[in-house]
């Protein structure tokens, strides 16, 4: 019974097979996975959007959405429909065709990630010897597309936009990628599915997770920074700063082309989302081996979930950084931070088993984060706040 | 060759010639990153998929970026009024096919020497890699070094000059 809820949609797709020739089967049964892909991860974005608004919502005590529907949970139909109705502006100077292509541009490379991430035991469309490096190559190409919407919409806020965002997406993404390298060198593999079957494994009840290593917990945190900033978030927004760019990129979009851009990047997150559980929380695998029970691909989603409500929650809690702020934080601290975290992740390897990797690799990662802020603060003369007025 | 080789091909020299021909300058580098990506699925349909997703990664995720930033940061993309094509390109033309023909012939010439394989080599990431920091490691540091320096030397240029001194 476990077994078969584990497995349920494997052998309802291998089910549904069943009823066509051989011949055909290998091709259709990518068309239902990626179907599949298309059709879930909107129904979730949907869903993400009603959480957004109504979560933050309550962080600015103020209550939501909820005119449409019960408690407006059936906002985003009510969304859907208007931007599907609503009329296609283009910008009379705009370049027709590139404007038309960047959201699509954009909404397939996003889709492509999710060809190799593993959503449960048996669940993943492609297992690719370099799944990492595919992901990551299809991260790269959204970039393209951002510079596309930001440059044929003829409008100085867009071209800024866009820029910011290349810039910020450029910087990150040399921290999203060093800080993923720690994983492969301690798996030894850059298939996810490898990384996954590497992790979940248990000792006294306790899985192998990589976050509950030092190196693992400074990459995850590094790959949480990155991440946010490669997606464009709060408080790495400034591409989309409304009180300076209107709407950056995509300010000269309307109807179902922005909404697209709003899936994309949606989904975007989404899939960074299940990247980093992938490679720091275990995957599909069970928080404790005494959970083995329930299926594989509801930890999965469920780690996507969780990671979705903590992007939320500092949406609602961190003020936007500045542009120098940001390209600081990346260079100066997420950069050397991350290289650090190689290091100590090549010590941890050659130290074998024992307390004592333990103890040097934190204290190395201690130090480094403490002593790098500690220098910070002297170096911009930042102490304790003092109030001029309200003491 | 299936028909996916001559699909990938057309776009792959379709997207060469556009980058060549298209007037507007940042046509030209949307073309040519389509070119890349054709060159990219080719080397995937070779089964070379670190070869493929390094050159996404790199040609797609960096260059093409990085000439897209040169174009806005400099002159702007407007056409300017005398057209983008050089008065010397027939000139251009020889020397292109010149070096076409040459690398044609030492590929040719090449090509009867080598031991025919019938099934193609199944060369892993894994393999990859030790080879590169096996035997191939002081070309490696080699490059890793000339980055560095470059990497330096771009932000010394980029550096500001301390105000006063």
């Amino acid at each position: 019974m476990i077994q078969t809820l584990d497995q349920i949609f494997v052998l309802l797709k291998h089910w549904l097979l069943n009823f066509l020739p051989a011949a055909w089967q290998p091709a259709v049964g990518v068309v239902l996975s990626v179907v599949c892909i298309i059709g879930v991860f909107p129904a979730l974005f949907a869903f993400t959007t009603v959480l957004e608004r109504k979560g933050i919502g309550r962080i600015q005590n103020r209550l939501g959405p909820n005119r449409v529907g019960p408690f407006g949970i059936l906002q985003p139909i009510a969304d859907g429909i208007k931007s599907l109705t609503k009329e296609d502006i283009v910008p009379l100077k705009a370049d027709a065709a590139v404007h038309f292509l960047a959201p699509i541009v954009l909404v397939v490379a996003v889709f492509m990630g999710f060809a190799v991430l593993p959503m449960g035991r048996n669940m993943v469309l492609v297992d690719m010897d370099a799944g990492l490096l595919f992901y990551f190559a299809m991260g790269a190409s959204t970039e393209v597309s951002v510079f596309m919407a930001g440059w044929s919409s003829r409008n100085k806020y867009s071209l800024l936009g866009a820029m910011r965002a290349v810039a910020q997406m450029i910087s990150y993404e040399v921290a999203l990628l060093l800080s993923s390298v720690v994983v492969v060198m301690m798996s030894g593999s850059l298939s996810l599915v490898k990384i996954v079957a590497a992790q979940n494994q248990y000792s006294w009840g306790l899985p192998h997770w990589y976050i509950f290593t030092p190196w693992g917990f400074a990459g995850a945190l590094m790959f949480g920074i990155a991440a946010t900033a490669e997606t464009n978030r709060s408080p790495f927004d400034l591409p989309e700063g409304e009180s300076e760019l209107v709407a950056g990129y995509f300010t000269e979009y309307s109807g179902f082309k922005f909404a697209l851009f709003f899936l994309g990047e949606y989904v975007a997150m989404f899939s960074i989302a299940g990247l980093g559980a992938t490679l720091f929380l275990g995957g599909w695998s069970a928080p404790l081996a005494a959970l083995q029970f329930i299926p594989s691909w509801m930890w999965f989603f469920g780690k996507l979930m969780v990671a979705m409500c903590v992007f939320i929650w500092m949406r609602g809690t961190l003020p936007r950084l500045r542009q120098d702020q940001l390209m600081n934080f990346a260079w100066k601290f997420v950069l050397p931070m991350c290289l650090l975290n190689l290091f100590v992740a090549g010590l941890w390897r050659f130290m074998g088993d024992g307390l004592l990797r333990w103890v040097i690799c934190s204290a190395i990662l201690i130090l480094a984060y403490v002593g790098m802020g500690w220098g910070e603060m002297k170096r911009k003369h930042l102490g304790p706040r003092t109030y001029r007025y309200a003491e | 060759m299936g028909i996916a080789f001559y699909l990938v091909s057309v776009l792959t020299v379709a997207g060469g010639l556009a980058a060549v021909l298209l007037k507007n300058t940042v046509h030209c580098a949307l073309a040519v990153t389509t070119a890349f990506a054709g060159l990219a699925l080719l080397f995937l349909q070779l089964d070379a998929q670190f070869a493929g997703f390094a050159q996404i990664l790199v040609y797609i995720g960096a260059v093409a970026i990085l000439v897209v930033f040169a174009i806005l940061l400099t002159r702007g993309s407007e056409t300017p009024k005398g057209g983008v094509f050089s008065k010397t390109w027939l000139a251009g033309l020889a020397v292109a096919a010149a070096i076409f023909a040459v690398l044609g012939w030492a590929v040719l010439q090449v090509a009867g020497s080598l031991p025919q394989q019938n099934a193609a080599p199944a060369v892993t990431v894994n393999q990859i890699g030790e080879a590169l920091m096996g035997r191939y490691v002081l070309p490696l540091e080699i490059i890793a070094l000339l980055l560095t320096a470059a990497l330096i030397g771009a932000v010394i240029v980029a550096m500001h000059e301390k105000e006063g001194d």
